[in-house]
């Protein structure tokens, strides 16, 4: 039953085959079973899972439900949820339990799904390995010594391990499709301004977005229906008519341009993936489509870049976290000056520190044109290339990531060659674009995934390709032994 | 040496919208700590602002009140810095790009010149909530209720010579604000409040010396002396030898001082940048032009139709066009009596003023009504009663002791203006002073004041004085 995609529970559970309570008994099960291995939840809600399946179950007999009620979900620790701890995978917000419900998670709940637990994450979504997290690493359900990616990584080990059928990650620079990438799952990171941000607990405002993890695109498209939607609470949010993201899932290829950008296959990357990829790119030949060249030339600005804008909002946007009103507060401050300090350096890990001393310098008087100044300026030229590249093509292709996944502890003290693995994912943020990754084969093991970027607001287009994609390949259907 | 002082206001104004800049959240002054105080407020973990529209319109509003430039996009930008009422740890602002471009108020100095004033700029901002020091053992307590409440932070050139300038200018600002209901302008509730920027120069001097900025200062009286004590100081600092340091003072009312607060190495970097949660302002002609619509009628412009219309003087003129109610309550005062408005206003303004002075209180909470007022006034317009009366029956209203008409028949105040009346009491007093009446005949014009007196003495003060004069005069001529 675990191995079970969405839209698979979803016919089960009308067909009364199944009830909401044993779904959910089933994954409470495997988690209990399985997590001590993985490390994939910072917080697992049994009573209250089991008492929302029942409420499920209920609705359903009576003739209440929704497409998607009974379906357990886990949403990433830094989705608020109502009288939950929101952790955020940081010391900081340990104690934290959030007062209201992100409205991510008030749609998930409005649909009546089940809400299993809360997944671990590199601390406040910092990260690319899922290793900066205070509850310690998540794992690979793939090769357990090797990472699974993040800061999702405690969603997408959960989902590729079938702990759970599905959780929410979110992408601020990759932080979907990476975890997606090294742990063999379907990610959607959505158009910036379709899923609300409003409790989502903000990295950089400018880039976060939130999105599915799933095991197929299919199931993407279904948890999309819940997640996106304008939200007069989030000033970012986009006010238009979002309609069915599974209506074209089964189009046609024919006709399709695929935009390769020989960018996304330079130096750097290895050569068992583009391998994989190549072979990815034969079978869209084969459904009708064509593969056009495109140029993105400032790609490889867009890390740079995006390591002055994301740091700089940080430092700012992690300014609340003082210990006055909620969260960690030091021991016997000796005055206002102490307990800032001393709060804030022991709530906050490495990671998330560096950031927030990078991000005040490039903010700082003297250094914001020659820094932040000029990397909005580059993000602008990001933007111009992918609008560019869509005249030409419909969708983008390359790798997620230049290599699978690495071991843990392997870049823990190289930070520059850990946002390295961001090198394909970040510019789509910058541009604000939409993008999914999802299984394209194995190397030495480990999972390789696809990348396919979009104009904004072609999800369904993406989802189309990518269900094509699934419809004739079976790489999302295997599973981690751990 | 003479020096030239030169100042620059910039005035916080709360803005008086029902809610906060962002937020949902009452704005009510005077509510128990933190129950005012949202999500948002609070800065919880992922709650994002969303801005107040009507804040957006009063801002607008204020700056076609001065006849600035509007500005179709502005951008909303963060402050950072460290504060324990401050909960983000940074203030939304308007930086780079203001809502309300250059501008300027016309302000009347007492000498009854028009000085204008130039307004740099007028922006949106959140205010902070309060850090309160004491009843805690030691310890701070924080209201956040204040915190998040629009404030329009209005910045003057530095076009100001005097603390009566800037007192002049504040006082206008503050009337416009109120005028076109914006902001309830109370200052001690923190409403209106203001920093004083000061410096000093040799008179004839094209460069600007060294400016200080003294915070917070909440009353018209306090910015005088703070300017006062602050140019006293930077005088006699440069006239010693020293120089004048940049920086940030507090001004201490207690001991009428200014004291540094912080300098300018001190200063933090805000370290300034667009909101990333929030989009730039876009504001359309249609939607400025709304607004057009709704101006009342400015200051500026009921000075000048009081001039015209009422044919008043400039400064009466300003005078009565400065605040909202007061020119309201003289146009009442005017539409219900046929007295001129040359008299109304000088009642308005010198009698009723001197009572409101004196009772510290403005013209709506006047003790008279207009109506009251008005009611006098017909009664001095068809000579019921002569100024000096007049004078009696007013005080007698202030007392509470009713209408104008009430007063004059209780006292029996009526003015006599019988001819024949007072012809008699004219050759009564002449009869009974044939000394006097021989001085004044033989060119000692000035007993006729002691004549005035007597006919008043024995009318019991009723007698007309203009026709007392004129009886006086012709019967003394023999």
């Amino acid at each position: 039953m675990h191995t079970k995609t969405v839209a698979e529970l979803m016919v089960d559970l009308r067909e009364k085959k199944i009830s909401s309570r044993e779904l959910t008994q089933c994954y409470l099960d495997r988690i209990n079973a399985h997590d001590s291995k993985l490390n994939s939840f910072i917080t697992v809600l049994t009573e209250a899972a089991l008492a929302a399946a029942t409420c499920a179950d209920k609705l359903r007999a009576q003739g209440k439900a929704q497409p998607l009620t009974g379906i357990p979900i886990a949403q990433k620790d830094l989705f608020c949820t109502k009288g939950i701890k929101t952790s955020c995978a940081s010391k900081m917000l340990d104690n934290f339990i959030s007062p209201y419900d992100a409205t991510v998670v008030r749609r998930c709940n409005e649909a009546g799904m089940v809400l299993l637990g809360k997944t671990n994450m590199d601390e406040f979504a910092m990260g690319s390995s899922n290793e900066n997290s205070f509850y310690g690493p998540t794992f690979n359900p793939w090769q357990i010594e090797c990472v699974p990616g993040g800061s999702s990584g405690g969603s997408a080990a959960a989902v590729a391990g079938r702990l759970v059928p599905l959780a929410t990650g979110t992408d601020t620079g990759g932080s979907i499709r990476q975890p997606a990438a090294f742990t063999g799952v379907t990610g959607l990171k959505p158009t910036y301004g379709s899923v609300s941000r409003y409790g989502l607990v903000a990295f950089a405002s400018s880039l976060d977005q939130g999105g599915p993890m799933t095991q197929t695109a299919e199931d993407a498209a279904i948890m999309m229906n819940v997640l996106a939607g304008f939200d007069p609470l989030d000033s970012t949010s986009i006010d238009r008519e979002y309609g069915d993201f599974t209506q074209d899932l089964n189009k046609s290829l024919k006709g399709l341009k695929i935009g390769i950008p020989d960018e996304y296959f330079a130096e750097g990357l290895d050569p068992a993936v583009a391998t994989l990829i190549q072979a990815a790119m034969k079978e869209y030949e084969k459904m009708g489509a064509t593969l056009v060249p495109v140029h993105l030339p400032n790609n490889a600005l867009a890390l740079p870049a995006y390591y002055i804008i994301a740091p700089a909002e940080c430092s700012s946007n992690l300014a609340r976290y003082d210990g006055v009103r909620y969260g960690h507060r030091c021991a016997d401050p000796k005055d206002l000056t102490d307990m800032y300090c001393r709060s804030r350096s022991e709530g906050f890990g490495a990671e998330v520190k560096r950031r927030i001393m990078v991000g005040t310098y490039v903010l700082s008087a003297g250094h914001y044109e020659a820094l932040y100044g000029k990397a909005r300026r580059v993000r602008r030229l990001i933007q111009e290339d992918f609008i560019t590249a869509f005249q030409s093509a419909d969708v983008i292709l390359g790798p997620t990531t230049p290599n699978v996944a690495f071991k843990k502890g392997e870049k823990v003290n190289d930070p520059v060659s850990m946002y390295l693995s961001d090198i394909y994912t970040v510019g789509v943020n910058l541009a604000g674009l939409p993008a999914l990754s999802i299984p394209a084969g194995f190397v030495k093991g480990l999972p390789v995934g696809m990348q396919l970027v979009g104009n904004y607001f072609s999800e369904n287009k993406l989802l189309n390709v990518a269900h094509q994609y699934q419809c004739v390949t079976d790489w999302h259907k295997r599973v981690p032994n751990f | 040496m003479e020096w030239e002082v030169v100042i620059g206001l910039e005035v916080h104004t709360q803005l008086a919208t029902k809610t906060k800049l962002f937020e949902g959240s009452a704005t009510a002054y005077g509510a128990a700590p933190n129950t005012q105080a949202g999500l948002l407020t609070l800065a919880m973990p992922g709650v994002l602002p969303v801005l107040n529209k009507e804040a957006v319109r009063m801002a607008v509003k204020f700056g076609l009140g001065v006849g600035a430039q509007i500005n179709y996009t502005s951008v909303f930008e963060r402050k950072n810095y460290f504060y324990p009422d401050l909960p983000k740890g940074y203030q939304i602002s308007q930086f780079v790009t203001p809502i309300v471009g250059c501008g300027h108020l016309d302000v009347t100095l007492e000498e009854g010149i028009t000085k204008r004033v130039g307004i740099t700029r007028a922006h949106l901002e959140e205010d902070a909530g309060k850090s309160l020091h004491e009843d805690f053992q030691g310890m701070s307590g924080i209201d956040l209720n204040r915190a998040g409440i629009p404030l329009l932070e209005i910045v003057s050139e530095p076009d100001l010579r005097s603390a009566k300038e800037a007192v002049a200018y504040l006082k206008v600002l503050h009337a416009l604000v109120r005028y076109l209901e914006i902001s309830d302008g109370n200052m001690q509730e923190g409403s209106f409040r203001c920093d004083v920027n000061v410096s000093v120069r040799p008179k004839g001097s094209e460069e600007f010396g060294t400016r200080t900025e003294t915070k917070n200062v909440n009353s018209f009286r306090f910015v005088e002396k703070a300017i006062h004590y602050e140019v006293a100081r930077q005088i006699a600092l440069i006239e010693s030898g020293g120089t004048v340091v940049q920086e940030t003072r507090l001004y201490d009312a207690d001991r009428d001082e200014t004291r540094s607060m912080r300098g300018k190495e001190e200063a933090n970097d805000y370290r300034y940048f667009p909101d990333p949660d929030l989009l730039p302002v876009v504001i359309d002609k249609d939607f400025v032009a709304a607004i057009q619509k709704t101006l009342p009628e400015l200051p500026v412009q009921k000075r000048e139709r009081f001039k015209s219309a009422y044919g008043l003087a400039e400064y009466d003129a300003s005078v009565l066009s400065a605040y909202r109610e007061l020119g309201d309550y003289f146009e009442e005062v005017v539409s219900l009596s046929s007295a001129s408005a040359k008299i109304c206003a000088n009642w308005v303004m010198v009698e009723l003023g001197a009572v409101l002075n004196k009772l510290n209180a403005d013209i709506t909470q006047s003790p008279i009504t207009a109506k009251q007022l008005a009611g006098l006034m017909q009664r001095i317009h068809d000579d019921t009663v002569s100024g000096k009366m007049a004078k009696t029956v007013f005080e007698a209203m202030v007392a509470g002791e009713g209408d104008a008409d009430a007063i004059i028949a209780a006292r029996g105040l009526r003015q006599v203006t019988d001819t024949a009346a007072i012809e008699k009491w004219v050759e009564d007093v002449l009869a009974a002073n044939p000394a006097q009446v021989a001085e004044y005949r033989s060119g000692k014009d000035r007993v006729f004041g002691f004549f005035v007196g007597q006919v008043m003495k024995i009318s019991k003060g009723q007698a007309n004085p203009q026709q007392l004069n004129e009886v006086l005069l012709q019967k003394l001529k023999g």
